[in-house]
């Protein structure tokens, strides 16, 4: 042994900064349909690989193949493409909006539309989502109302939770979309609280959580997977890999930990990775992952290896900490285009139906917009009372809030 | 009617809402098959299955974050942190999430939880046994702060609480759980047997939140206090022989400010007395509210006497406590000002 030499700390970087090539040689794609599909009651221990591969189902040509394939019908997955070019176009209004002033801030999910939209035709009514600020498809793939997302959006006189909010910090009971939170990692805790609720009741109902890779560091992930592990709940634990939580490349929130599914392991919790934009392989593997809750046989941890696309928020510039082309790099493609390939594929779509569907979307986000608009934006227009701004913070208002409401004038 | 200890009326209570509620949920460290460390939970287990009283992992963010989801589900959780001193790791669940909830859905969602936490110190528990951190509750908008003070109280208080449609942060001071405590650690202490306070009906009974109560009337000056601090000014006052009219307000929020006003009012001084830290205490709101409210009837400055802005010590327990002499002195100094 040779003398000890001075220690030095080991700080991650991404493979690329800006001004360099971007390289994506390091993410390790495996064939679509190589992956197994184990049974549902499969011991966590015989499917470890699992957390190291890529599920996936969409092949280079577009065709569907392997034995996560299958599940959706031609007019499902119709449904699956409107819904996630219905979030694109959504996005792409409302980022429109930001920049003209008619709100404060928002956040789109470009290149994520896949994730949300096709988990949520796995549910079944009565479920809960506990999403992050980037699950919208979830509400937009649920049916809930384009013109009272807009509304909450632009804080105005519709907004369903008065103006209390950051744009879409979205709440809709109704259509399992548990209220948001600006507190990361939060609400991957309470889903498996909810979840083991569920069981308490014996209730058929199951939990869905949700948290990005960056949040996977906080503590309450932790806190997630040991209460999730422990009392077997009916949840899945959703992280969706963007591969960047604001500037930091996932490098940092992982470390030495091969894969992000990885961390299920320790926990005894099946883990698999599956491809996050082939819209087929989320559905599929959502479904395995909701059938295993609901037949009571516990949790799973999922992780969708997807790419960030567009910049974290309307306050964000991308350019100064990655590449700008990328995105354009980034080997898993467009969930969009490769569902409209595999669509075109089965000659269930083509270039022209895709341009009906995009004009059609466009027209209803804008009648949409327009109709939100009607009921003001953020600084014009109606918007909530200075009222709202004492109720609910209790049941009911305490004599010091009474107080204050009078001492405001309103 | 049975004479009960804190320990027991407390136990009462989460049995008699278990009881009566399906709905009612009970967990935390240690609390299931063993019956929590303080014997809080003896025997719900037992009486009501796992899966109403349950032991959990050592994580308090994990308690309550699982409980704020349960509440969200529509159950009614009442946890345990085995300490205030351990509910750091779950502020942000408290603060962020549970205290929030109702405001940012607007009414969709709502959390209908208890936190029940030992509290205080005297008992040479040290820095993380013994904390005070109730003003770091009574700060945040959308919790409700109780702190009981003998076995009647906290049986009705914890059920209005369990009942409570929002969140209730439930401050139990140790020091009280086996008898009532007057700062006299040389005498001495009497079990709550030879107390009328313990004294508590059978079934369901509920003390309102936001109620204050005056347990010893007077008209020197008023004390407002909380917690074993009740007990100690009440022997300042007998021992000085001042006539201190001693107020409990059992709730921090919402305050009984009405009680306190009426009090001041009446006696022209008021002294503030709890064992939390001095600086930004809950006594510096209590201070600010009698001086807004009660300003053309005070005859003296409004005195806190408190913890030192100190960590709570373990050698020097009795240095830091604000025991019957400390209190006596201002009260003293206070009705001679």
């Amino acid at each position: 042994m040779s003398e000890p030499k001075p220690l030095s700390l080991h700080v991650p970087e991404p493979a690329v900064r800006p001004g360099g090539s971007p390289d994506f040689s390091n993410v390790k794609i495996p064939r679509a349909g190589a992956v197994p599909r184990p049974d549902v009651d499969v011991d966590p221990e015989a499917i470890r690989e699992l957390a190291f591969s890529i599920i996936r189902v969409l092949n280079r040509n577009g065709e569907a193949v392997g034995p996560w394939a299958g599940l959706l019908s031609d007019e499902e997955l119709i449904e699956g493409m409107r819904h996630m070019m219905t979030l694109r176009t959504f996005d792409a209004r409302m980022l429109i909006a930001q920049r003209q002033g008619k709100t404060s801030f928002y956040m789109q999910h470009l290149g994520e539309e896949a994730i949300s939209c096709a988990f949520r035709k796995a549910l079944a009514p009565g479920d809960m989502n506990f999403p992050t600020y980037r699950q919208a498809g979830l509400l937009i793939a649920g049916g809930y109302s384009m013109v009272d997302m807009m509304c909450q959006v632009y804080s105005n006189s519709r907004d369903p939770v008065k103006g209390r909010q950051l744009p879409v910090m979205y709440s809709s009971k109704e259509h399992g979309f548990f209220t948001i939170s600006g507190n990361l990692a939060t609400q991957f805790v309470q889903a498996v609280g909810w979840a083991m609720a569920s069981a308490i009741c014996n209730d058929t109902k199951i939990a869905a959580a949700w948290i990005g890779d960056g949040s996977t560091a906080e503590s309450d992930f932790h806190a997630a997977l040991v209460f999730a592990s422990t009392y077997k709940a009916p949840v899945v634990l959703n992280i969706v890999n963007n591969q960047w939580a604001i500037s930091t490349f996932q490098g940092i929130a992982r470390g030495g930990s091969g894969t992000f599914a990885a961390r299920g392991l320790g926990f005894g919790i099946p883990s698999l990775r599956v491809d996050g934009n082939d819209y087929l392989a989320v559905h599929a593997v959502a479904k395995w992952a909701i059938e295993r809750a609901r037949r009571n046989l516990g949790p799973t941890l999922i992780e969708y290896v997807t790419y960030r696309a567009g910049a974290h928020s309307t306050s964000d510039d991308p350019s100064a900490y990655r590449p700008k082309t990328e995105s354009d790099a980034w080997p898993l493609g467009d969930p969009i285009i490769r569902l409209k390939n595999h669509l075109t594929v089965k000659g269930v779509w083509s270039e022209e139906r895709h341009k009906q569907a995009e004009a059609e979307i466009l027209d209803t986000v804008i009648t949409a917009q327009k109709e939100a608009e009607s009921y003001g934006t953020l600084h014009a227009g109606g918007k909530p009372s200075a009222r709202d701004m004492f109720e609910g913070v209790y049941a009911e208002m305490p004599p010091h809030l009474r107080r204050q409401r009078q001492q405001a004038g309103v | 009617m049975a004479r009960m200890t804190m320990i027991e009326a407390i136990r009462d209570a989460m049995d008699v809402m278990m009881a009566r509620d399906e709905k009612v949920v009970v967990f935390g460290e240690d609390v299931g098959y063993f019956g929590g460390v303080f014997r809080c939970t003896a025997g719900l287990q037992q009486k009501y299955g796992k899966t109403r009283c349950f032991d959990t992992p050592i994580n308090e963010s994990g308690i309550v974050g699982t409980a704020i989801g349960m509440a969200t589900y529509g159950l009614r959780p009442c946890v345990e942190i085995q300490f205030a001193d351990y509910m750091y790791p779950a502020y942000d669940q408290i603060v962020s999430e549970a205290a929030r909830l109702r405001y940012r859905s607007n009414g969709e969602f709502t959390c209908p939880l208890v936190i029940r936490m030992p509290t205080g110190g005297g008992i040479f528990g040290g820095q993380t046994h013994s904390q005070s951190p109730e003003a770091l509750f009574t700060h945040v908008a959308g919790l409700k702060t109780v702190v009981p003070s003998n076995p009647y109280d906290a049986k009705g208080l914890l059920i209005a609480a369990i009942e409570d449609p929002d969140p209730v942060i439930f401050l139990e001071p140790k020091r009280l759980y086996n008898g009532p405590f007057d700062g006299h650690h040389d005498r001495p202490v009497t079990p709550w047997s030879k107390h009328e306070l313990a004294d508590v009906p059978s079934g369901h009974f509920v003390l309102p939140l936001g109620k204050a109560s005056i347990v010893r009337a007077g008209s020197a000056v008023t004390v407002l206090t909380y917690g074993t601090m009740v007990y100690v000014a009440q022997a300042a006052a007998a021992e000085t022989g001042i006539d201190a009219e001693i107020i409990d307000l059992r709730t921090l929020i919402p305050l009984d400010l009405d009680t306190i006003a009426a009090s001041v009012r009446k006696t022209g001084r008021c002294v503030v007395v709890h064992e939390a830290t001095l600086t930004s205490g809950f006594g510096a709101e209590l201070a600010t509210l009698v001086q807004e409210t009660c300003f053309f009837h005070l005859e003296a400055p409004i005195t806190r006497v408190t913890g030192w802005d100190t960590p709570y010590p373990h050698a020097q327990e009795w240095d830091y406590f604000p025991g019957p002499a400390r209190v006596g002195r201002a009260l003293v100094e206070t009705v001679e000002a």
